[in-house]
């Protein structure tokens, strides 16, 4: 097992996802909400490929004649690279939506996109 | 390990998606932009789509799992993917949606959007998704396939670029939603750590293999020591992404802005197929992974509450409302939380012959057919006065009798008046729920039900005693609308009056889901 105990990863990562929380919720530009949005899901890949670290079921293999234990799935590793490609689908899209909303309405102040409400 | 071809062949109504999406678009990178035929070459592919969803219904379900032989040790999983009777019950559920979306829509979107295969590809794509959603038996995929229904969804919504109503709709549902998938991945990120796999049931597979269900039912020990006390906010956290895409309260905020705004079409879409799919992940989740494990009673508590809060807060709000498809939006929230009485009653006793989860299925196969004839209404008017605000319907009855009629019959079944639909699928969720001795849950649902009599009857009173608005002539509806709404009002009659061949069909697509413990001690 490695040096670091797991708390510590998982203590960064809940860090992380926290301050992108709380970006989320008190910005009110359109872009900062984003970046909060990217902070979180970094805080996702973080906790993924540190708990592959620690979780995986390990398998006895000899290597050159001696005996070790490997990490016997990728399970961790795969989410963390589906999740890279997912925050980037979505930056995609949200920074479309936004450029596309500062087209029409000259701001991507949250406050003032209130055409819709009831 | 079976052979690639016949794992393929599970897969066949989404491959045919995938290729309808391609065909579409290079047909309109083919034709150049002069109106063509998107919508007939899209409902191609939904009704083949629909043709390998009822060949592989007579088929054995979907058998895989991954045997890798490391030196030494054996790693046995399930496969990522389940193809068996409660997926091609949501398949053919998302299909015909689809089905009737596009037939309602076509008309409308032929003068308002120059990009209609990019529209329809994305559609088609959008439906993939669901039927993904409704099969995935891995957090990975479950994760992967509700974010691609996710952000189709956010491009549908703001799909008419030239309507800036169109675009802060897809904004502010963009807002909402990458907010609550990062909270529901990073839930996904713990539960892994949890269990050590992100495999979710042992399905068909052998018992010796480590899954998520496995570890919550202590079959399998934790992967990570200590870490059991993560596991209640992390399944919270999950709940959040699927609740959103149902819109739960409280996760709810975005629907009435995304629906209001985005082009009525795609708002009939929302209102169904997201939810659907939203049902399908729910439903798996809580009962084949959760359901064994200690941690239930506390769920079938939290879930009740959420159902009522939707039931509660959807009605009263709708109260208010002026603009239709706004109305609309609060209506399918509170539809939502019906139809989630079904999962709060469920594994505590049960009405004869049906399932509690069936009862959600019935409900669910109910209100898809009514909500989209409403819809289909809905568009019309839109696409004749260009706005959907209330004073648009004034005189329908007056422009097209047979549309304020149909009107009349959808909104009468979504209040559950009998012998329509709704009612039967209102009969079966409260029923189980007072089966089950949830006689609160059952209560509320009747008594705010009885408030959505006040907002649907707004509806009715201006489509039949008010008067047309100066120069609104007869109503002329395009013959696939009108089809659309012929199609609901038999589905409507016909589930209302004879519901015993859609009851058997709830029933057997919940019984496949029942929870892992059982379906390995019927082994």
């Amino acid at each position: 097992m490695p040096a670091i105990p797991v708390w510590w990863y998982l203590m960064v990562a809940t860090g992380l996802f926290s301050i992108g929380l709380y970006a989320t919720l008190t910005r009110r530009n359109a872009v900062n909400v984003l970046m909060g949005v990217e902070l979180m899901l970094n805080a996702v890949n973080l906790n993924a490929v540190a708990l592959w670290r620690y979780a995986s079921p390990t398998v006895s293999a000899t290597v050159d004649g001696q005996s070790v234990q490997l990490l016997s799935t990728l399970d961790g590793q795969v989410f963390a690279i589906f999740v890279i490609a997912l925050a980037a689908a979505e930056a995609a899209v949200g920074l479309a939506l936004i450029i596309a909303v500062y087209r029409s309405r000259r701001t991507v102040e949250l406050e003032q996109l209130d055409m819709l409400q009831g | 390990m079976p052979n690639l071809d016949s794992i393929l062949i599970h897969f066949s109504p989404e491959l045919v998606l995938a290729l309808g999406a391609l065909v579409v678009l290079l047909y309109d990178i083919a034709i150049r932009g002069r109106d063509g035929r998107q919508a007939q070459l899209t409902l191609v592919a939904l009704v083949l789509a629909l043709g390998a969803t009822f060949w592989l219904w007579g088929q054995p379900p979907l058998a895989i799992f991954e045997a890798r032989g490391a030196a030494g040790g054996a790693v046995v999983r399930p496969g990522a993917f389940i193809s068996d009777g409660y997926t091609h019950f949501f398949r053919l559920i998302g299909l015909l949606t689809t089905l009737l979306v596009v037939l309602s829509g076509m008309v409308y979107l032929r003068g308002r959007t120059p990009f209609k295969g990019e529209f329809y590809a994305l559609l088609l794509c959008a439906v993939m998704a669901m039927n993904l959603m409704a099969g995935a038996n891995d957090l990975i995929v479950v994760a992967l396939a509700i974010e691609f229904l996710s952000i189709t969804s956010y491009v549908l919504t703001a799909f008419l670029r030239s309507d800036p109503a169109s675009i802060e709709a897809g904004l502010k549902y963009f807002l909402y939603g990458s907010v609550t998938s990062a909270a529901m991945l990073f839930g996904i990120s713990l539960i892994y750590g949890v269990a050590g796999t992100t495999s979710l049931t042992p399905a068909y597979a052998p018992e010796a293999m480590r899954t998520v269900a496995g570890v919550l039912a202590e079959h399998d020990t934790i992967a990570v020591a200590g870490l059991e006390s993560v596991l209640l906010p992390a399944i919270m956290l999950v709940l959040a992404g699927v609740g959103f895409k149902i819109a739960l309260v409280p996760f709810h905020q975005w629907s009435p802005d995304a629906y209001e705004g985005a082009p009525t079409p795609v708002t009939a879409f929302l209102s169904v197929g997201p939810k659907a799919a939203g049902f399908a992940v729910l439903l798996r989740l809580m009962t084949r992974v959760f359901g064994d494990s200690g941690l239930m009673s506390g769920w079938m508590g939290m879930i009740g509450l959420i159902a009522i809060l939707t039931m509660v807060l959807g009605n009263i709000a709708a109260l208010t409302q002026s603009n239709v498809k706004r109305l609309m939006a609060y209506s399918s929230i509170a539809q939502a939380g019906y139809m989630l009485v079904g999962l709060a009653a469920y594994g505590q006793g049960q009405l004869a012959g049906l399932d509690p989860l069936g009862s959600t299925l019935l409900f669910l196969l109910a209100y898809i057919f009514t909500n989209l004839g409403a819809f289909a209404i809905i568009i019309a008017i839109d696409h004749a006065a260009g706005s959907s605000e209330l004073e648009a319907f004034s005189g329908l009855m007056k422009r097209s009798p047979f549309l304020a009629i149909a009107l009349a019959v959808f909104l009468f079944s979504l209040i559950g008046i009998p012998p329509l639909s709704g009612f039967v699928g209102k009969f079966a969720v409260f029923g189980s729920a007072v089966a089950a001795g949830q006689i609160p849950l059952a209560v509320i649902g009747v008594l705010t039900g009885v408030i959505s009599v006040v907002y649907y009857f707004r509806i009715l009173r201006e489509a039949f005693f008010g008067q047309p608005v100066e120069g609104a002539g007869r109503l002329t509806v395009a013959p696939s609308l009108t089809f659309v709404v012929a199609v609901a009002l038999v589905m409507t009659f016909a589930i209302g009056l004879a519901p015993g061949a859609f009851v058997d069909m709830a029933n057997q697509a919940a019984a496949l889901i029942a929870p892992a413990g059982e379906m390995l001690a019927g082994h």
